[in-house]
């Protein structure tokens, strides 16, 4: 299509429409790089910080510290069920904000595209990730792009930064968990992993399973509102359950149980773990929350999370404990106990 | 879920453990012979729930850690080229080579994938015809019905770029070198169901007669294993020793016929080396002549001149078999850990090696 058109002196009100993929080209700095941000990326992310378009953005922080993160999102396929990598790209930082406390305010988003991308593809994933922005009420207000050549990217990466503030009196931390301490989850664990490999493995299930990724900092700003008494928090993404937990209790030196029977999980995530030989313990989430706070207060932070929709199917799981500090331990469905460790390495789905 | 959940029941396991309790007058030791079931009895912690009296060993029934090195070798040696597509069952990826496993050979460039079932390498082979794939057929009598099945399916479509590496074992023959060695201390056993779901459980009433020792069909939920576990003691408590079935839902005494019919058609008994115990006469399946062509040792023959090397510190075999136990080892928990495995015991979660190493660190 774009061969035979000549590009010298060429001007068109829609020029993007002119190329259907990403070329080398749009990476180069020259007039296609600028015709990509000015067409596609400043109307999506439509904000006056971004507006100002320079090599650096000013912005007027809010009194209190600020929170900084980063994190970069490389998902396969880049559409799946439930969301897309755009969305997961705003919403991983934003969590990452959220779970220090901090009030997340501005992103940067760094584009590495490959060669060969649809332009189409990519012009649904920078409005699905400024629809995230928007929801979770956040800036972007820097970004970047770069193009790789054609099989040197798994069609795009995406890396964002977050800068959040975290509100005078609020201490999060993860060495703050202290023997006593109440467990709780914000909701069904597994569902993100298994809606990923459902696709990736072309394994089709009676009920279709989603990914749950959603900014959490709504639902973070509700249990605040109950309550201070919040010691640890944590989105269970990679690893899922078990890794945080683990990451937790060798922050904070202390032991951790559980009781699997009170971990929410759907029916058709655990039926899809038994097939495929994966524990649902480990598995990938990214809208759900681990929460470590004061025994006394559990059940108003509980309650604060079943009525904000993120947290509807919140529970109230286990304890921290002062023996076996570093391990996590759980009850499991028959009353019997077992260690929970960290996944080693890859999760490998078992042979029998 | 329905027909899992039954099997998981606490109140029945009580119930069982209370029955299990009043039938044990004895110290007495069972050897459950498949990693599945090893997987279940240490997710659900039904070892620390037993009587003291019963002490379960963790047999060499995971198809992972008896594959013979020299095999794991080869498949490390086929995956490493650039004309093949290795396929695999995903938890031999992390088995040690004698120098490195099949995830740095697929670091390093090589083409490795994961492959839920042999038929879906068969599918990566006609999507690939450039290139041959090879399917790492392991696993016991569970597998291999699949496994030959695909190489029916090659040969009837006619596919040249497919090839397997078989590496078979027998569940029988284990039990029968088990018996005949002079160290092995196992009053009963209790058998694969899978395996028998497969095979039936005919094979085993002569071991039984034989070594003089009850051999219970086990299935793989706590109260299945429970339910074996009370049949054995019940038998051993009563002097008697017979082949029980405590996975009737599943197992008949002739077992599936079309299944056995495949695995007879495609494969024949051979020798087998296993992995840290050594060769076990007429313990493994290899291809039959006329499947040569599909034969990744055959194809490829420069991948039998291959001189293996392991660690001459893992003891994994007399784990394995019951004789040692693994804090015995030497290397345990120190060059030998679950991130940093010597031996394939110390691999897969239900392993001997890593479980030890796993509940060593709560009892400390």
């Amino acid at each position: 299509m774009t061969e035979n058109v000549n590009l010298l002196g060429w001007t068109c009100p829609v020029p993007l429409q002119n190329y259907p993929t990403i070329v080398m080209g749009h990476g180069a700095g020259g007039k296609m790089m600028s015709d990509l941000i000015e067409h596609l990326f400043a109307p999506a992310f439509d904000n006056p910080l971004l507006a100002q378009m320079g090599d650096a953005t000013a912005l007027e922080l809010p009194p209190g510290r600020a929170a900084f993160t980063t994190d970069s999102f490389v998902v396969s396929p880049l559409f799946f069920p439930g969301g897309d990598i755009g969305e997961l790209a705003v919403n991983g930082t934003v969590n990452d904000l959220a779970m220090r406390g901090a009030r997340p305010l501005f992103l940067s988003a760094g584009f590495i595209l490959e060669e060969g991308l649809a332009m189409d593809n990519l012009g649904r994933l920078v409005t699905s990730m400024a629809a995230a922005a928007r929801k979770a009420g956040v800036q972007v207000a820097t970004g970047d792009t770069k193009v790789v050549q054609r099989g040197h990217g798994d069609g795009l990466y995406i890396n964002t930064s977050g800068i959040g503030v975290i509100p005078e009196g609020i201490e999060i931390g993860p060495d703050r968990a202290r023997p006593g301490d109440a467990l709780l989850v914000s909701g069904t664990l597994g569902d993100h992993g298994i809606a990923i490999l459902s696709v990736r493995e072309g394994l089709q299930f009676e009920t279709e399973i989603r990914s749950d990724t959603a900014p959490l900092n709504g639902l973070v700003e509700a249990m605040l509102g109950a309550t201070h008494a919040v010691h640890c928090l944590r989105d269970a993404t990679r690893g899922g359950l078990s890794a945080v937990l683990n990451e937790l209790s060798g922050a904070s030196k202390v032991g951790i149980e559980f009781d699997e029977r009170s971990v929410p999980i759907r029916p058709e995530v655990n039926a899809a773990c038994e097939m495929l030989g994966l524990d649902p313990l480990y598995i990938a989430n990214e809208g759900k929350l681990v929460a470590i706070v004061a025994a006394d207060k559990a059940q108003a932070i509980l309650e604060a999370m079943k009525a904000h929709p993120l947290g509807r199917d919140a529970a109230l799981i286990g304890r921290v404990v002062e023996t076996h500090p570093g391990l996590v331990t759980a009850k499991t469905s028959i009353g019997g106990m077992r260690v929970v460790d960290l996944p080693a390495g890859e999760l490998l789905p078992r042979i029998c | 879920m329905k027909y899992i959940q039954e099997y998981r029941d606490a109140d029945l396991t009580h119930k069982l453990l209370d029955e299990l309790r009043r039938a044990t007058t004895r110290p007495w030791t069972l050897m459950e012979v498949c990693g599945g079931q090893t997987h279940s009895i240490i997710k659900t912690g039904l070892d620390q729930m037993l009587p003291q009296e019963i002490s379960l060993i963790h047999g060499p029934g995971c198809p992972v850690c008896v594959t013979p090195l020299e095999l794991v070798d080869k498949a490390i040696a086929l995956a490493s080229r650039p004309d093949v597509i290795f396929t695999s069952y995903g938890d031999m990826l992390r088995v040690p080579g004698s120098s490195r496993d099949l995830f740095a050979v697929k670091a390093a460039g090589g083409d490795v994938r994961i492959v839920y079932s042999p038929l879906d390498a068969l599918k990566i082979a006609r999507d690939n015809p450039d290139r041959t794939v090879v399917f790492f057929a392991i696993g016991f009598e569970t597998t291999a019905p699949a496994n030959a099945m695909a190489v029916v399916q090659a040969q009837a479509q006619g596919l040249k770029n497919f090839a397997v590496l078989v590496s078979h074992v027998t569940v029988p023959a284990a039990i029968r070198a088990l018996m005949e060695s002079p160290d092995v201390r196992v009053d009963g056993f209790l058998a694969a169901g899978h395996v028998c779901t497969v095979m039936g459980f005919w094979e085993y009433e002569p071991l039984a007669e034989r070594y003089e020792i009850p051999i219970v069909v086990t299935g793989f939920e706590p109260v299945d294993i429970l339910h074996g576990i009370l049949d054995c003691v019940r038998e051993l408590e009563a002097g008697e020793h017979t082949v029980g079935n405590a996975y009737a839902r599943a197992v008949t005494r002739d077992g599936n016929q079309p299944a056995q019919a495949v695995i007879r058609r495609v494969f024949e008994l051979t020798d087998r080396a296993w992995r840290g115990i050594g060769v076990i006469p007429m313990s493994g399946y290899k291809l039959r002549p006329e499947f040569a062509a599909i034969d990744a040792e055959q194809r490829f023959p420069e991948v039998q001149a291959i001189e293996t090397r392991e660690s001459p510190l893992c003891i994994s075999g007399l784990v394995l078999q019951g004789i040692r136990k693994p804090v015995e080892c030497p290397a345990f928990g120190k060059q030998c850990t679950p991130q940093t495995p010597l031996g394939a015991t110390m691999v897969s979660s239900e392993g001997a090696c890593a479980a030890y190493y796993r509940y060593g660190r709560l009892t400390k």
